[in-house]
């Protein structure tokens, strides 16, 4: 198989989520190398990990994201897909962590309090990381003391939110004033199903994406 | 013993109740609070949710339990009340209800996914069983399993109401418009797959609540009609599907709209109608003006 094969081959893995050679689903995929092994030897071929995330992980998650919302797919293929993306990651972030990527900056992000929808949150910070940045995650149900506790400690960090439900839409409003109450200077972005560039500009916050790709632009851009 | 499902098969349509989040909200509730909690700190508000519903004409009344398992509890540090908290609802709502009406002691999701391997089958059977013990001990009729997405955990949930009280025991899912007359919950089950697992699992009554409105429930209640001809079906809708206004989630279907949606609802095949959250006693009062009308 030539570089191009494997990652051809590895984005098939995501999108329909195989995640290692011993996993039993999909069937139709039964005894085949997975996400973990086709990394694993794209990486040992001398793949560049920017090209396996940006050539065959992101478009495989894009790919995914679009039969989730057309409902073609339903929850539990996107979260198998999800660990099939997680299995690659593994073996990419030791090369994001060792410099040799070049780090962009920190990126916090959490999932607003009263809230504990993660696959999304999930997605972006996989994608942030991928594309350069340090993200320091902390998780769901992220209450404004919990943030502005990660700032304090991360004062330079970009920070983001998500919310799934309307109910904490208006937690997330809340949060994005206490930040910006204590650190005006702190950039916000946020995002989430419900979540739009209207909301965004009415809660104060700086930016605004309703994919991972947005939010890695917005960061980009900042550290352009 | 009273039985919904022996009346049902008599021919009778029922009227159950509507919103009970929204209206503790209105009540005081603060986000981040515990509805449950309610039980025992805030009794009377509770009841008079309760009675609220019963004075607008329902047949019959939930309990203030939707999150009142170990798993939901956790995060309040509440999860060593199961039993306090389930078995005070249910004496509320059997206090509004009186003898004639009906109690139906709610059981929502944990949250939790057998498939991330949060939890296991076990573990929520033992959940639910604790759960449906007290309510049962504080007098409900019937066991209502809600909301639920996933079929593993509703029928964890059916299976611990049936082997362990003897309650009736219903089960509704949340479905969303997946195309052209096909809906399916969040984890891709689809009305038919919950009829055939949910009766095996025993339950007497299934049905759908939540969701986006009166509306889709008819083409809900349609597909598990064709499913089974006989087994009683409830529907608990929304008013409409949740939006965001100024700070609050706000629910648009007004009861008129519902009750336009009734008398072809019932000739889908339901016969226990209620309301779900943005649904208030005047939705309800409708609801019962529309089957009253239909008698
Ligand atoms: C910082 O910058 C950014 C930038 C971009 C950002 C960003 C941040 N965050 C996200 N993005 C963007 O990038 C991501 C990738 O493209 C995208 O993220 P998303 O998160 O949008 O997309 C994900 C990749 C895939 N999408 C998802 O993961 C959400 C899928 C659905 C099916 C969903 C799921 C899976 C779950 N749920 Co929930 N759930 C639903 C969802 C319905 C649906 N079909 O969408 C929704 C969101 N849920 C809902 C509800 C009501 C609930 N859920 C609940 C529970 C759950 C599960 C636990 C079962 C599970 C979550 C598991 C988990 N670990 O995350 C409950 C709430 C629990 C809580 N307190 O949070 C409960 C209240 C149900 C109940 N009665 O118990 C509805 C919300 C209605 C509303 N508008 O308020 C809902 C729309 C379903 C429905 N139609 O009713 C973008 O938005």
């Amino acid at each position: 198989m030539n570089s191009e094969e494997l990652l051809a081959k590895l984005s098939e893995c995501v999108e329909f989520g195989k995640v290692n050679k011993n996993a039993p689903f999909p069937p139709a995929m039964k005894g085949m190398d997975g996400a973990d092994e086709l990394t694993a030897q794209a990486l040992e071929m001398g793949v560049d990990p920017v090209d396996i995330l940006n050539n065959a992980l992101i478009g495989a998650m894009d790919k995914v994201g679009e039969k989730f919302s057309q409902k073609k797919i339903f929850v539990p293929q996107m979260l198998i897909s999800a660990k099939a993306m997680n299995a690659a990651m593994e073996h990419l972030k030791p090369y994001f962590q060792s410099g040799q990527v070049k780090r962009k900056g920190k990126f916090i992000i959490g999932t607003v309090a009263g809230d504990l929808h993660d696959i999304g949150k999930n997605l972006v910070a996989m994608i942030v990381e991928g594309a350069g940045w340090e993200v320091i995650d902390l998780g769901v149900d992220v209450n404004a003391a919990k943030f502005m506790q990660a700032i304090d400690t991360n004062p330079e960090a970009v920070v983001g939110l998500s919310a799934l439900l309307t109910t904490t839409m208006a937690s997330m409003k809340n949060i994005v004033a206490e930040i910006k109450g204590k650190y005006p200077e702190v950039k916000l972005i946020v995002g989430g199903a419900p979540v739009t560039e209207a909301f965004k500009t009415e809660i104060g916050a700086d930016g605004y994406s309703d994919d991972p790709q947005g939010a890695v632009s917005y960061l980009n851009a900042l550290v352009a | 013993m009273k039985s919904l499902a022996k009346e049902i098969s008599k021919g009778r349509v029922f009227v159950s109740d509507g919103a009970w989040g929204t209206f503790l909200q209105q009540k005081g509730l603060k986000p981040g609070e515990c509805p449950e909690e309610w039980n025992c700190s805030h009794p009377e508000s509770v009841f008079e949710i309760a009675k609220s519903y019963i004075d607008a004409g329902a047949d019959m009344i939930l309990t203030n339990s939707f999150g009142g398992n170990e798993f939901k509890l956790l995060p309040y540090g509440l999860h060593n009340k199961v039993v306090e908290l389930n078995r005070a609802a249910a004496e509320i709502s059997r206090r509004a209800a009186g003898s004639e009406n009906y109690v139906l002691g709610s059981i929502g999701p944990t949250g939790k996914m057998i498939l991330l391997g949060d939890v296991t089958y076990e573990e929520l059977y033992e959940a639910f069983k604790k759960q449906a013990l007290a309510l049962e001990q504080g007098g409900v009729d019937a066991l209502l399993v809600e909301t639920m997405s996933d079929l593993e955990e509703a029928k964890a949930a059916v299976t611990a109401c049936r082997d362990n009280t003897k309650c009736e025991v219903i089960c509704t899912m949340t479905f969303e418009k997946s195309g052209e007359n096909e809906f399916n919950s969040m984890m891709g089950v689809t009305p038919t797959d919950m009829v055939n697992t949910m009766i095996t699992a025993g339950a007497d009554i299934i049905g759908a609540n939540c969701g986006n409105g009166m509306e889709n429930m008819i083409g809900i209640t349609r597909e598990m009609r064709k499913a089974n001809a006989n087994i009683p079906i409830l529907i608990h809708a929304n008013a409409g599907a949740p939006v965001y206004r100024d700070g609050e989630t706000v629910f648009l279907e007004t009861p008129d709209v519902t009750a336009s949606f009734i008398k072809p609802l019932i000739e889908a095949g339901a016969n226990i109608i209620g309301g779900c959250c943005g649904t208030t006693p005047e939705h309800i009062a409708r609801i019962v003006k529309v089957v009253n009308e239909l008698k």
